[in-house]
């Protein structure tokens, strides 16, 4: 079981939470070519270290939130609240 | 391809008379008792590294391996090394549920995996190597309209390319499989199945070992313990020189340097890391799957059932031991750890499917790395990076696909051309949008 920070809740079972993806700039839609777009949609770091994911409070408070994570170890570092990033407070 | 009229693509005949003359050992029953007590020679014995080869394929597992066996068997490229951190047959292809089957959706996905099943069931003799295949096969179960409805079309498309697929009832899957309930009274119950009677197991292990065996006897080279560091690209667009636009040189190992103008990528769940060092993006992401394994009990289950609803598939091994495999891990993570979470949801869907299991042990669990794409199809040929190769994004399914993805890359990288059984897999769907959605018949849970 790995307890996820939830920076609304405190630390949750990971089975309540959805792990939306990685996080990053989001191209422009009014801009952005087929290919930038489906490189945004598709495209992973996947790295074995630390990396800056989105999570989705699915049975908690139902928000969205950025956070740290070690994929390899699965620790958590710096649990954001907001974090300054548009994503933390999407619907 | 035997029976399909129906425009799947033609496939190369393999040339394996050279090869198989050449093999060393026999294993025979004679050769047993005429070495006695004699200690066997090293099946593979590579030596040193050297400094150039014709080819780098990294990751020593059956994707790997069966690369190389087929670039040296059917284009006599054999100045031919594959690398691998660990030892061979250390990741997924010792850590999967060894069945082999080709009843999926997509009319793309099923020529592919007919041609492996095709390849599977002469293997051993390929390879002069008893793989122990099994055909026993294959019943996906269906729990709800839904998933009767996908059988029927999965049948069609199967019946379609010439793919022996049926959808059966409840009295036919007792029939064929007398320890599953098929009455109402689970939670679940079992409406009807997909039949596929090609499908079966076969001892993954002796499937490396085969692979390793047959390569080695045609002159490539098996470098284990020797981890890939960095891959060296020229002329790309990225840092140092690597990334899109630019050509693979060789690779740096930690056993040292090799200068080598062909790198394929069989890395499964690292495939991310690895092609980060060529400067390529791959849209994978890395998720562990966890199996299970009973004590071993006498010959009850005849076939292979798998059920998608409850994540669940189960097949029992000539040593009568139940394995048990489920779907990916919900989190994206390398850790490989067990989980009793798994092991108690695994035990409720297994009594559900065969009550009479209650007093079975589980002798113990482990789990693997699935390299998951968006579509649930592999990512096979070449990448913006040139003389760079990925064979990766196999998921939950790779297994049962290394003999024709090897065959058929090893025709890429020899021949220059995509074959056109891999066309539709190439990692450049995703950048013209021609995803090939196998989700409905390449994994379970979802």
């Amino acid at each position: 079981m790995l307890l996820v920070p939830c920076p609304h809740c405190g630390p949750r079972n990971s089975a309540d939470l959805t792990l939306v993806g990685e996080t990053g700039p989001r191209p422009d839609p009014a801009t952005t070519t087929p290919g930038e777009w489906r490189a945004y949609l598709y495209e992973e770091e996947n790295p074995a270290g630390w990396t800056r994911e989105t999570w989705y409070c699915r049975l908690g408070c139902g928000r969205f939130f950025v956070t740290e994570r070690h994929r390899a170890e699965n620790r958590f570092r710096n649990p954001p609240l907001g974090a300054g990033d548009e994503s933390s407070d999407r619907p | 391809m035997a029976g399909n009229g129906s425009g799947a693509p033609p496939v190369r005949p393999i040339r394996s008379r050279r090869a198989r003359t050449r093999y060393p050992a026999r294993y025979s029953a004679a050769s047993l008792l005429w070495r006695g007590k004699r200690p066997w020679p090293r099946i593979w014995d590579s030596g040193d590294l050297a400094s150039s080869y014709d080819a780098v394929v990294i990751g020593g597992g059956v994707h790997g391996l069966a690369t190389a066996y087929y670039l040296a068997s059917n284009w006599g490229i054999t100045n031919v090394a594959v690398v691998d951190k660990g030892y061979l047959g250390g990741g997924g292809s010792g850590r999967n549920t060894a069945i082999v089957r080709s009843n999926y959706l997509t009319p793309d996905g099923v020529a592919f995996y007919d041609r492996s099943v095709q390849l599977y069931e002469r293997l051993a003799v390929d390879l002069n190597l008893n793989v122990m295949f099994a055909r026993r096969g294959h019943l996906t179960l269906a729990h709800s309209d839904g998933a009767l409805r996908t059988m029927r079309w999965r049948a069609e498309v199967n019946k379609h390319q010439g793919v022996d697929s049926e959808v059966i009832g409840p009295a036919e899957i007792k029939r064929l499989v007398p320890a599953l309930d098929v009455s109402e009274a689970p939670r679940h119950p079992i409406l009807g199945a997909l039949h596929h009677p090609p499908g079966g197991i076969i001892r993954h292990d002796a499937v490396v070992w085969g692979y390793a065996r047959a390569a080695a006897a045609l002159g490539v080279e098996m470098h284990q313990k020797t981890e890939v560091l960095d891959i060296e690209v020229a002329g790309g667009g990225g840092p140092g020189g690597n990334g899109p636009g630019g050509r693979v040189t060789g690779v740096r190992t930690n056993r040292g340097d090799i200068s080598a103008p062909v790198v394929v990528n069989c890395t499964a769940g690292w495939a991310s890391l690895i092609a980060a060092m060529a400067g390529v993006r791959l849209p994978i992401s890395t998720h562990p799957l966890q199996a299970a394994v009973t004590e071993p009990v006498k010959m009850f289950l005849p076939a292979v059932v798998v059920s998608g609803s409850l994540h669940v598939y189960v097949s029992q091994t000539d040593r009568g031991e139940l394995v048990f495999g489920a779907a990916v891990d919900p989190l994206a993570t390398y850790d490989t750890g067990g989980s009793l979470a798994f092991a108690e949801e695994l035990a409720g869907h297994v009594l559900q499917l065969m009550p009479g299991l209650g007093r079975m042990r589980l002798l113990r669990q482990w789990s693997g790395l699935c390299d998951m794409t968006p579509d649930y199809s592999p990512i096979i040929g070449p990448t913006p990076v040139d003389g760079f190769y990925c064979d990766v994004g196999w998921g939950t399914y790779g297994f049962k696909a290394a003999p024709v993805a090897g065959e058929q890359l090893a025709a890429c990288i020899a021949g220059g051309d995509v074959p056109e059984l891999i066309e539709p897999f190439t990692l450049s769907r995703f950048a013209e949008g021609r995803l090939v959605g196998e989700k409905g018949a390449a994994a379970v849970g979802h």
